[in-house]
């Protein structure tokens, strides 16, 4: 019980410390401190497979994403107050706590009302459906993630298209057009004949 | 989960908002597990939790690829600079 509670008050530190970080990449790895001490817990708890899973994807994927979304955007430190005062979101914070504390009682420890399933059978039969959602999450993180990091187009740039048509960009156009270094002016939507 | 929330009321960076949305997530597994744990039905609790940390890894990877976007678009990760400029 005793490595149970000094676990958890590490996870809690190093949590604290990940939101009160100035920096963003000493946030992060004290987030990966709190992925490691929690996967502890897990393994403690007999959750051998999601130990082993928080461990490589919370400690390990999450944090390398983070540190290489900081190399892009740049660590960049922000002074100016939060948008809710601090006193405001101190006492939101201990109200959701009541209010989750209210819903957690009584205490006693409700009794099992299943056999106990080996986690194969659990996750690949009784809950298919999550199995599915997560496929379907994870489709839609890569088409996202692809919609996100493509090359960015400015303003005015032309799209050669196949038939030799080429487009101006809608988003962002300046109405008199930019010029081209060659001196031509980029086709309009208005230069087309509109419907009455 | 109270640091989590705490963390996501004061927070003005993008970066930084999708860091405490993952401490605020990760409490939550703890607590999916340890609900498990203390029902007799870890294995049920693990089977909820590996989707929690599915769904929260493409929120984490998502919410970065935009905060890399609006950095490099608009030049800032304030998000109190992004609903400005919405106007």
């Amino acid at each position: 019980m005793l490595v149970y509670v000094a676990l958890i008050v590490g996870a809690v530190l190093c949590a604290v410390q990940a939101v009160r970080a100035p920096k963003l990449l000493a946030s992060v790895l004290w987030l990966a401190g709190v992925s490691v001490l929690l996967s502890t817990v897990f393994y403690l708890m007999g959750a051998i497979q999601i130990a082993v899973i928080e461990l490589s994807v919370g400690a390990g994927l999450i944090t390398v994403l983070f540190v290489f979304a900081i190399s892009l955007a740049g660590d960049e430190a922000l002074e100016a107050p939060s948008i809710v005062p601090r006193p405001v979101a101190g006492f939101l914070v201990m109200l959701a706590i009541a209010l989750i504390g209210l819903q957690m009682l009584p205490l006693a420890p409700a009794e099992p009302t299943v056999a106990a399933v080996p986690f194969v059978e659990m996750l690949w039969q009784e809950r298919g459906l999550d199995l599915l959602v997560q496929v379907v999450l994870i489709f839609a993180g890569v088409v996202g993630v692809l919609g996100l990091i493509g090359q960015p187009t400015k303003a005015g740039e032309y799209e050669e298209f196949e038939d030799g048509i080429s487009d101006v960009v809608s988003h962002e156009y300046s109405p008199a057009g930019r010029p081209e270094p060659d001196g031509h002016r980029p086709v309009r939507t208005a230069d087309y004949p509109q419907p009455d | 989960m109270g640091i989590g929330l705490y963390g996501l009321l004061i927070t003005r960076n993008l970066i930084k908002l999708v860091i405490v949305l993952q401490v605020l997530v990760k409490m939550a597994l703890l607590a999916l597990v340890a609900a498990g744990h203390a029902t007799g039905q870890v294995n049920l609790g693990q089977s909820l939790a590996v989707t929690v940390l599915v769904a929260d890894t493409v929120v984490a990877v998502i919410g970065l690829a935009l905060a890399v976007q609006v950095r490099q678009r608009l030049g800032t990760l304030d998000v109190t600079q992004l609903s400005e400029l919405r106007k």
